[in-house]
């Protein structure tokens, strides 16, 4: 459709941008992860696995990400998968997107205000003030892993939300008819029917939650008050605060390690999965 | 399971309705609800930190959005019918850096913006005509804030063009040309009309995301200050009420832009038969 020269035109901006911002920064990480420390802080150059070496110094913070992005992710969606299925199967149509467009609106705002809000409710003078009223004293929600987990389930739900509405809408009532008319009681044409043809919307709403999860700084920061460090956490403190680059670099590039790791593990089950219910359909 | 889609709901609102409560609140304390005010409106307002903050996050999001619809634009034109290896690397540097967190990329920018300077800076100096008076020393700030943000939304804006571009009529481009209009007359009274709202769409969701990044402006916004992080460090400082009139008047402004841009993705047929009324 354009010329040969059009189109060098029309993509150069573009692609100068993703060269200069994108594939450069990336390439600096990974270079610099091989480095040393500068006396002052920075980099000096060095060819060492030293900082790899040193990951386990960060043992906690990578613990920390590895066992509350899934929790969170995992929390999420059971919080979420009642009110998909509320949203497709339930609601009269009428209600329908209005419903959704008000689990959204909450996302289309700042998560940094949204987190903050947290701060005030799970803090001393909200929820625990409020249990006290009802005799229950001391309890302590704030900079627990918790309050980590409630900012999470909060700030994300809607990604989780709506990729499993997606897949429950598109379902083929008639399905569950036929279970129905076989003499499947509703739960079991839940579990045999439903959920299985629901699980692709899961699986894209746990990837999404996940991936943003690994990188998540803002929630353990304010919801967490340094006790509950994820890896974004780390980040910033050897970035800003200790100015170690090197070791910061490392940590950075393992983290993109073991997402690229997990997305395309995720992939391949994706396309399995899409190719047994092929073969489900040709049968 | 309608008890159980109310209590999400509230779930959902009740922190957005504390801070909105909040931000009206007449007492000093964010514990105790004291009457309604706007005094912390007024304060808001005369605070020349988070008013430079917001004049900041203003310039910054609105020149991300320029250039990101721009140039998202205009590649997702260039990429239209281009196949094989070439499309194969934009389509994987464009997921890249959608999924890339944005704490990597902040702090990739960051190491990258200050070697860059630092080699930069001293064959600046030295190569700096005299005449012209000292040299500038490259520094982060405003072009670099600009430049990263500028990286992810333009992303975005080349997946929701290039959708649009897919779904679009491709029978009137050929009417078009039949009817002998060259190639730049069908560009701007046929394609243009159709793609317009999905532009629109994409301008108003750069400026938000631009609008509300904290972390990559926490990494490569150097001397300058966006509101995000001025929120952020009034909140380490300790808990201020005016946080929540700054939360409020954010949140009303990206629901405006954020439902106008939904509202642009939606209207679909009627999208392009605006455009087409407005042209005539």
């Amino acid at each position: 459709m354009h010329s040969p020269w059009t189109r060098r035109l029309l993509l150069a901006p573009a692609t100068l941008w993703f060269a200069a911002m994108l594939v450069l920064p990336l390439v600096v990480v990974f270079v610099f992860s091989f480095g040393e420390r500068g006396a002052a802080g920075g980099y000096l150059p060095a060819f060492t696995l030293a900082q790899y070496a040193n990951l386990p110094a960060r043992f906690t913070a990578f613990k920390n990400t590895l066992l509350l992005a899934p929790a969170g992710t995992l929390a999420a969606l059971l919080v979420a998968y009642p009110l998909a299925y509320f949203l497709a199967v339930k609601v009269d149509r009428r209600w329908r997107t209005a419903l959704l467009v008000m689990v959204i609106v909450p996302f289309w705002t700042s998560i940094l205000i949204r987190t903050y809000a947290w701060i005030f409710i799970l803090g001393g003078r909200g929820i625990p003030q409020l249990l006290e009223l009802f005799g229950i004293e001391g309890v302590r929600l704030i900079n627990t892993p918790f309050a980590v987990l409630v900012g999470i389930v909060y700030g994300y739900l809607p990604l989780m939300v709506f990729p499993i509405y997606v897949s429950l809408e598109k379902l083929d009532k008639r399905l569950l008819e036929a279970s129905a008319d076989l003499g499947a009681p509703p739960w079991r044409s839940f579990l045999q029917v439903t959920l299985p043809l629901s699980l692709p919307g899961v699986a894209t709403g746990c990837m999404l939650v996940f991936i943003l999860l690994m990188g998540e700084f803002l929630i353990p920061a304010l919801l967490g008050g340094g006790k509950v460090f994820f890896i974004g956490n780390a980040l910033v403190d050897l970035f800003l605060q200790s100015r170690n680059w090197a070791f910061g670099s490392a940590v950075a590039a393992t983290l993109v390690v073991i997402m690229l790791v997990t997305v395309s593990i995720y992939m391949r089950l994706m396309m399995r999965g899409a190719r047994q219910r092929d073969d489900v359909g040709v049968l | 399971m309608k008890l159980y889609a109310l209590a999400v709901y509230l779930f959902l609102y009740l922190p957005i309705g504390i801070i909105v409560l909040f931000s009206f609140n007449a007492g000093r304390h964010a514990s105790s609800f004291q009457g309604f005010s706007g005094k912390w409106y007024g304060k808001l307002l005369s605070n020349p930190f988070a008013m430079e903050a917001l004049t900041t996050s203003l310039i910054v999001a609105s020149t991300t959005a320029v250039l990101a619809s721009l140039f998202g634009t205009m590649a997702a034109l260039g990429l239209q019918g281009v196949t094989g290896r070439l499309r194969a690397f934009y389509d994987s540097v464009i997921y890249i850096a959608i999924m890339i967190p944005g704490i990597v990329i902040g702090i990739a920018t960051l190491i990258a913006l200050v070697t860059v300077f630092d080699l930069a800076n001293p064959a600046l100096a030295a190569l700096w005509p005299e005449g012209l008076g000292k040299a500038p020393r490259l520094s982060l700030g405003f072009v670099s804030l600009i430049a990263a943000h500028t990286l992810f939304t333009m992303a975005l804006v080349i997946v929701i063009v290039r959708a649009r571009l897919a779904g679009m009529d491709r029978t009137l481009i050929e009417a078009s040309a039949d009817l002998y209009a060259s190639p730049a007359r069908t560009f701007w009274q046929v394609t243009m009309p159709q793609i317009f709202p999905a532009i629109l769409a994409g301008f108003l969701l750069s400026f938000t995301f631009s609008f509300d990044d904290f972390i990559i402006a926490f990494f490569v916004a150097g001397a300058e200050t966006t509101l995000p992080v001025y929120v952020f460090s009034s909140i380490r400082r300790g808990v201020t009420p005016e946080i929540n009139a700054i939360g409020t008047l954010v949140l009303t402004t990206s629901l405006i832009l954020l439902i106008a841009a939904q509202f642009l993705l939606r209207e679909r047929s009627h999208g392009s038969a605006a455009g087409r009324a407005d042209d005539g």
